[in-house]
């Protein structure tokens, strides 16, 4: 696999059977030899560890010395309240276009004196780029290089990782926290992708691999690749970026207007003021005329990723396109994400194109499966 | 047991042949999730798509191997996909088809060729 690069935890996942695919410009596992079926399973019942130190991780840091600061300038990039999160908390962003699309999503943390931010892999060249053009007369904008970042999601996280950090059993849901282990600064924040209770963990590259084998030494604790992190997302109705998301819908589109807090809306305090407010501030005053909703097909059948949808049995025009299918371990049943005309309700049946047979599929709530974060 | 290049296994069970995936292509697959049969009594040609096996990963088909008729599909691996998995060569078999020509088997793979072709 020429031309791809290896997280610092590539050795381990070789060591530990992991089958190794490219992904966004790295070599990741996407199943070890549990298999996606088990990884998703065990995730759920006790916890799982994730390499996705192929995420990019950046600080923003004032240059006043004002956090702020910091924080105002990255609003001009998202529709997104950054001034009003609190010291030591963390909160869902997304880049917007002038067009009102998405250009990724992102988390952000306020720890104190700097903004600490998460992107995608995929993502992360253009978005470090996007920062520096626009955020560089307030920030430094620093890309953090020599860290390795960990997921350890599911019920037994908690008690899995206060075996090293004790102070991590205290976090809530959203909160960050930066911890000691053996001498390094854990960066650790009780967030995740999977809809269950768990902690994304940076940690220095030098002790990447001690500190994953010090949690996989533990019986609760296993291996998980991304194919069982896809499944864990899709059930818990979180997007993907590039498949649920990209530049062409924007996040009123895409059913994410809890992420656009009331100081970014019409009549708050920092109304508008970010790429492609025309639009999404529109679309939150009259409704998208599409949207992002969950589908659950009737019988057996996954509806994959490109699946077409129609309103009828026969005939007619497609009405949307499943953006993300699968089948999902937890519900034991196949469930599906498409973008759908916005007058469909939710329980309406729709017809999927499968193998050119029309399938039907209920428009359902997401996520598929109760999340059960630690509040 | 014959082989096919499509990792199919195939056995001669009186007057009709049985036919399954070999446990290369279920670990290949990996964890299958939903399994679609052929209509009993269907006339199928060697190399239509006749099945359709779809495992957390994609949907992969299933080709008939000869020309013939499907004279019995296996409820059981529809109702529990699972079994694809955990005993591919033996209740996990799919469907059972009257052959026009048994001898067309004696050009298939034996075990040893299979076993010499997945390396």
């Amino acid at each position: 696999m020429a031309d791809l690069q290896r997280t610092v935890l590539y050795d381990l996942h070789i060591a530990l059977g992991g089958k190794m695919v490219p992904f966004a410009g790295y070599e990741m596992p996407v199943q070890y030899p549990m298999g996606v079926l088990k990884e998703h399973l065990h995730t759920r019942a006790q916890a799982g560890l994730f390499d996705v130190s192929h995420m990019g991780q950046v600080i923003l840091r004032p240059k006043s010395g004002n956090v702020a600061d910091a924080a105002l300038a990255f609003e001009q990039l998202m529709p997104v309240d950054v001034l009003g999160l609190a010291e030591g908390k963390q909160r869902y962003g997304l880049f917007t276009n002038d067009a009102g699309g998405i250009l990724d999503d992102l988390m952000f943390a306020n720890r104190g004196d700097h903004l600490f931010v998460v992107v995608n892999a995929a993502c992360k060249g253009q978005d470090v780029a996007h920062m520096r053009a626009h955020l560089s007369d307030a920030c430094e904008v620093e890309e953090i290089t020599d860290r390795a970042l960990v997921a350890l999601q599911g019920p037994a996280a908690e008690a899995a990782l206060a075996r090293l950090v004790p102070g991590a059993a205290g976090m809530s849901f959203m909160q960050v926290a930066i911890l000691p282990w053996e001498g390094s600064e854990l960066w650790i924040s009780r967030s995740g992708y999977t809809g269950e209770d768990g902690y994304e963990i940076s940690v220095p590259d030098a002790q990447a691999r001690a500190f994953c084998e010090a949690l996989l030494a533990m019986e609760e604790v296993a291996p998980i690749g991304l194919g069982a992190r896809d499944s864990l997302r899709l059930e818990a109705g979180m997007c993907l970026y590039g498949h649920d998301i990209d530049t062409t819908t924007s996040p009123v589109e895409a059913n994410l207007t809890w992420a656009i807090q009331k100081a970014r809306r019409a009549g708050g305090a920092r109304a508008g003021g970010f790429p492609g407010a025309e639009r999404i501030l529109r679309e939150l005053a009259e409704g998208p005329a599409r949207r992002r909703v969950g589908l659950k097909p009737e019988g057996r059948a996954p509806m994959r990723e490109g699946t077409q949808v129609f309103a009828a049995t026969e005939g007619g025009e497609p009405i949307g396109t499943i953006t993300s299918g699968g089948f999902g371990p937890s519900i034991e049943g196949p469930m599906a994400m498409a973008y759908l005309p916005s007058n469909l309700a939710e329980g309406a049946t729709v017809y999927g194109d499968v193998r050119g047979k029309r399938l039907p599929a209920a428009i359902v709530p997401m996520p598929f499966l109760p999340n059960r974060y630690k509040r | 047991m014959k082989y096919t290049e499509d990792h199919e296994w195939l056995r001669v069970d009186g007057d009709v042949v049985v036919v399954g995936i070999t446990a290369h292509a279920s670990e290949q697959l990996g964890d299958v999730v939903f399994v679609e049969l052929p209509e009993p009594g269907t006339s199928v040609s060697k190399d239509d798509e006749i099945c359709v096996i779809e495992s957390v990963k994609a949907a992969s088909d299933i080709r008939a191997p000869l020309d013939g008729e499907i004279v019995e599909v296996n409820a059981e691996v529809a109702d529990n996909p699972g079994l694809v998995n955990e005993d591919p060569s033996g209740k996990a078999w799919f469907f059972k088809m009257k052959v026009a020509d048994l001898s067309a088997l004696d050009a298939m793979m034996d075990e040893a060729a299979y076993n010499e072709m997945i390396g």
